[in-house]
């Protein structure tokens, strides 16, 4: 199967975008349902070949010397500016490219076909809105799937936009819902403000180095990729060396522009993996549809950021102040999150957090694989943390997406977000609770589900950066077990669940709903067997990795004991519970109120910015500028009134003003001839 | 005692005033017109006067007090053609009250 | 030095016109006002045979006594019912034209006073301007000829004529 294929891959979402938008409405619901899920099916199917041309295939010049090349498969101009600055649109394929074509092709069949349950009523009608919302998620699909296969960091940009608007309109699928819309400005102003950063750091970069290419097989030179050489590590060593070196000199507050550069770029992945600080919008953006949560917000778009920084990463490692910031932040990220989740009664609101935490686990795993000798040596393992980041995004897009469609499922059944109307639920819906318990099994690292394997990967690569770090992340493990137990066992077990009305008893959901879940779960046990190590490495060559006993073993052992905990606090109904939180009364109002991050922004913006910027700018715009404004209008008008009252049609007027204008041009004459 | 250009001046300055002052006080469309003739007449007045006391050899002040009176006598014929009509359709020639063409 | 009858007479005159042309536009009656007119005109009349104008006396008879005068009345007996008066005009609007006109008056009379360069010309004798000589001017494209206006004349007459029937023609 050719490579070019992947032009397919992307563009079929955008033309089942138009086509569902424009055509959908005269086609009824159910009809643009399973056309977009039959195109989503191609599309997946095109991806794998893509993915398995790529990583097992021969020829087409991707391998070479061991080493794994970036393809570009399509790389027409789109913008000039200059002759050496132009933006193009194209396709590459490269291992991360790849591999998220895979994951987002197939999250989003998954979600494409379980939608087609959930968006429905009771009796199996859709929903209104409904080929909107295939339409949407068409697009959405098509805007990640441009963004993963970009060639260069302004195609980023741009389909980083177009992700978050995508976002933005599912969120506010319900539009007609106050809390809907509230969610999506949220979102959409959060990740903007962090965009704007983006676009900060790329116009720095592209300034100073002249290109926003990434490069490639067929790219020719470019910021991350470049021609074909025997070793490309040590040669993007060298390109990139130099590109710092050329602008090593010029220094910004005691960085260098790349710095900043690379900071910028951080900044607006972190908006939109929803890092701490810029993560608030992550846990209200679940009034979107579940289906859309677990799409958008827990396996794809989240981890656009991540992405960002993984597919620059061959700078990143050149500047160890921007991967410290990463570093610090992923790692506080992941146990504020972790900590949230605990005591989240929202389902979906404590997957979100989960979810946060989990990409911080991604972000850290980046930060760690560099060190401070990266220019000097590249020792052997040296990738680990950037292998093991990838390969927790892949698993992690699959478990989370089954958590979240499984809590769809749920809340389908009981109409309800909040986990003390579910309780005992295993009875009910069995299908849905295995599934669900294989996820938890799988994010909290229960060999040999796919969770274990990619954190594993990370902590070890933790522990290589510092035993500080490898504690810390591995305790945040164990909380990541505990809570996705304590959310598991309120659902389905704690206590009998009661049953106010036999006939809508919940249950568990029809075909279209169940049957992702179990491919998903069935995903979730096989993904970790994946040989990552061989196919995605940020060099392209293979990299050895053994299973670490001592790190395995510590982290499964943390994980039994976060499992364990919640077993015993949160089986069965129990006062334990209610004793804990009393007895930490504070410390828990404020992982339940999310550490008052919302209400902190809150008063900064309102408080602060509002008051001491907005309020004042404001107040010169409505009585500067409007005032000015206003004045001239105003006399305008009055003027024009008092023109408008010459206007009478009274000839006599006329008469008189004439009369008046020939005896004043008549006096003027007079004098002037007299004297 | 000489009767001098300018005593022929004076009537008809104080005719044209007069003219003025009603056309401009004056509601009835007919009264108008009466007024423009007294104004149109002070000025045959002057053109003859200026004539024949400043140039008695040429004629064309008369001549024009001629074409001034057939003009005249045309414009007060159409005029008072469409004030009947007005009056016709309007069964009124107040100027003030003739406002059906005003946007 | 002019006859003293000829002085009466201009005396006669100009206190005809002078009082005839307030009483025209002040009497609230429109036919008197028409009336009053009429006597303007015979003034100016006379003023022109004064001037040895007998033809454009003729025509100030004629045209402006004889024909416009009886439109005038024509227009009034068919538009006001008989002996009503007008409304007593509002004090702005007096003020208005009392305004204009004593201003127009004003100006133009100090114009006179303080440019008085002709007006002290007095009359000369031995001007002849009989028919013929009219009817040549009218009909000649000399330097002093009269044809074109003339002609246009006529054809603005016609064109009158004709706008005259159309507009007051019952439809």
């Amino acid at each position: 199967m050719p490579l070019s294929l992947a032009i397919v891959v992307v563009a079929l979402p955008l033309f089942m975008f138009l086509f569902l938008g424009l055509v959908g409405v005269k086609m009824g619901r159910k009809i643009t349902g399973v056309i977009g899920v039959l195109a989503m099916l191609v599309d997946t199917v095109l991806a794998y070949g893509v993915a398995l041309t790529y990583f097992y295939g021969s020829g087409q010049g991707q391998m070479l010397d061991g080493v794994r090349q970036a393809v570009v498969v399509a790389n027409p101009a789109w913008l000039s500016f200059t002759d050496t600055l132009v933006v193009r649109m194209g396709v590459l394929v490269d291992p991360i490219a790849a591999m998220m074509l895979v994951v987002i092709t197939t999250v989003s069949l998954m979600v494409h076909l379980y939608s087609l349950g959930y968006m429905s009523d009771h009796d199996g009608n859709a929903e209104k809105g409904f080929q909107r919302y295939y339409a949407f998620l068409a697009l959405f699909t098509f805007s990640m799937l441009g963004l993963v296969v970009a060639t260069n960091i302004f195609q980023i940009f741009i389909f980083f936009e177009m992700v978050g608007l995508s976002s933005y309109l599912l969120i506010g699928f319900y539009y007609s819902t106050p809390a809907a819309n509230h969610a999506n400005k949220k979102a959409f102003i959060v990740t903007r403000l962090a965009d704007l950063f983006f676009l900060l750091g790329i116009m720095i970069l592209s300034y100073y180095t002249g290109t926003f290419d990434f490069g490639g097989v067929n790219g020719g030179d470019g910021l991350v990729f470049n021609p074909i050489v025997n070793d490309v590590a040590s040669t993007n060593m060298q390109v990139a060396q130099s590109a710092v070196a050329s602008t090593g000199a010029t220094t910004f507050m005691g960085c260098s522009v790349i710095a900043w550069a690379l900071t910028f770029i951080f900044i607006g992945g972190a908006g939109k993996s929803a890092m701490y600080p810029l993560h608030i919008w992550l846990p209200d953006a679940m009034e979107g549809p579940t289906p859309v949560s677990a799409l958008i917000h827990a396996a794809t778009m989240v981890v656009a950021g991540v992405f960002l920084v993984a597919r620059l990463f061959p700078l990143y490692v050149l500047v160890q102040g921007a991967m410290n910031i990463i570093l610090v932040v992923g790692a506080f990220t992941a146990f504020y999150a972790a900590a949230i989740a605990c005591t989240q009664s929202d389902i979906k609101r404590a997957l979100a957090f989960s979810t946060i935490s989990q990409i911080a686990f991604m972000m850290t795993s980046l930060a760690v694989s560099s060190n401070q000798n990266a220019l000097i040596e590249i020792h052997e393992g040296y990738g680990l943390g950037y292998m093991a980041s990838m390969f927790h995004l892949f698993t992690h897009a699959m478990f989370k997406a089954l958590l979240f469609l499984c809590a769809g499922a749920i809340i389908h059944a009981v109409h309800s977000n909040e986990n003390d109307k579910m309780h005992g639920l295993h009875k009910f819906m069995p299908i849905t609770s295995i599934c669900f318990f294989i996820g938890c099994l799988a994010i909290a690292g229960i060999p040999p589900f796919a969770g274990f394997w990619s954190k594993d990967e990370i902590l070890v690569a933790a522990y290589q950066r510092g035993l500080g770090w490898g504690i810390w992340m591995s305790m945040v493990a164990g909380m990541t077990a505990f809570y996705m137990f304590r959310i598991y066992y309120l659902i389905f077990w704690w206590k009998k669940h009661e049953v106010h009305d036999t006939h809508h008893a919940p249950k568990d959901q029809p075909w279209t709903m169940t049957l992702p879940l179990i491919i998903l779960a069935a995903i979730s046990c096989v993904a970790g067997f994946v040989p990552f190590h061989n196919l995605v490495t940020w060099d392209g060559k293979a990299l050895h990795t053994a299973l670490d006993m001592k790190v395995a073993g510590t982290s499964v052992l943390i994980a039994l004991v976060g499992i364990a905990l919640a077993t015993v606090m949160y089986f069965k109904e129990n006062p334990l519970p209610e004793r804990m939180a009393n007895a930490m009364r504070g410390l828990w109002t404020a992982s339940y109120k999310r550490f008052y991050m919302d209400e902190l922004y809150q008063f900064i913006t309102h408080k602060v910015i509002f008051q001491a910027i907005c309020v004042p700018i404001a107040w010169f715009d409505r009585h500067i500028i409007d005032g000015f404004m206003n004045l001239l209008a105003d006399a305008t008008n009055s003027l024009s009134f008092g023109i408008r009252r010459m206007q009478s049609g009274s000839i006599q007027a006329y008469v008189y003003v004439y009369l008046l204008g020939a005896l004043l041009l008549g006096a003027i004459t007079m004098i002037c001839v007299l004297l | 005692m000489d009767l001098t250009l300018f005593m022929y001046l004076i009537p008809s300055l104080i005719m044209f005033g007069c003219g003025v002052y009603g056309f401009i006080t004056r509601k009835n469309m007919i009264a108008i017109m009466i007024s423009l003739e007294l104004m149109l007449n002070s000025v045959d007045i002057n053109f003859v006067v200026f004539n024949r006391y400043l140039f008695p050899g040429q004629m064309d002040g008369m001549f024009f007090s001629l074409f001034a009176i057939a003009i005249a006598a045309a414009e007060t014929a159409l005029a008072l053609a469409i004030i009947i009509n007005v009056f016709r359709i309007a069964k009124n020639v107040d100027i003030n009250q003739i406002t059906k063409l005003k946007f | 030095m002019e006859s003293v009858g000829n002085i009466i007479l201009y005396f006669i005159v100009a206190i005809a016109i002078i009082v005839f042309s307030v009483l025209t536009v002040t009497t609230r009656k429109i036919l008197r006002s028409a009336t009053y007119l009429l006597f303007v005109l015979f003034a100016t009349a006379i003023i022109y045979f004064q001037m040895d104008y007998q033809f454009l006396g003729a025509v100030q008879i004629a045209v402006y006594a004889g024909g416009i005068l009886v439109l005038f009345v024509f227009a009034i007996m068919l538009t006001q019912r008989p002996g009503k008066d007008a409304d007593v005009l509002a004090s702005h609007r007096r003020w208005l034209g009392l305004s204009a006109a004593l201003a127009g008056v004003a100006v133009c009379g100090f114009g006179l006073f303080s440019y008085s360069g002709f007006a002290g010309r007095l009359l000369s004798g031995g001007v002849d301007v009989n028919m013929e000589k009219i009817g040549q001017f009218l009909l000649s494209t000399d330097k002093f000829g009269y044809l074109l206006p003339f002609e246009a004349i006529s054809v603005l007459l016609l064109a009158c004529i004709i706008g005259g029937v159309v507009i007051a023609r019952r439809r």
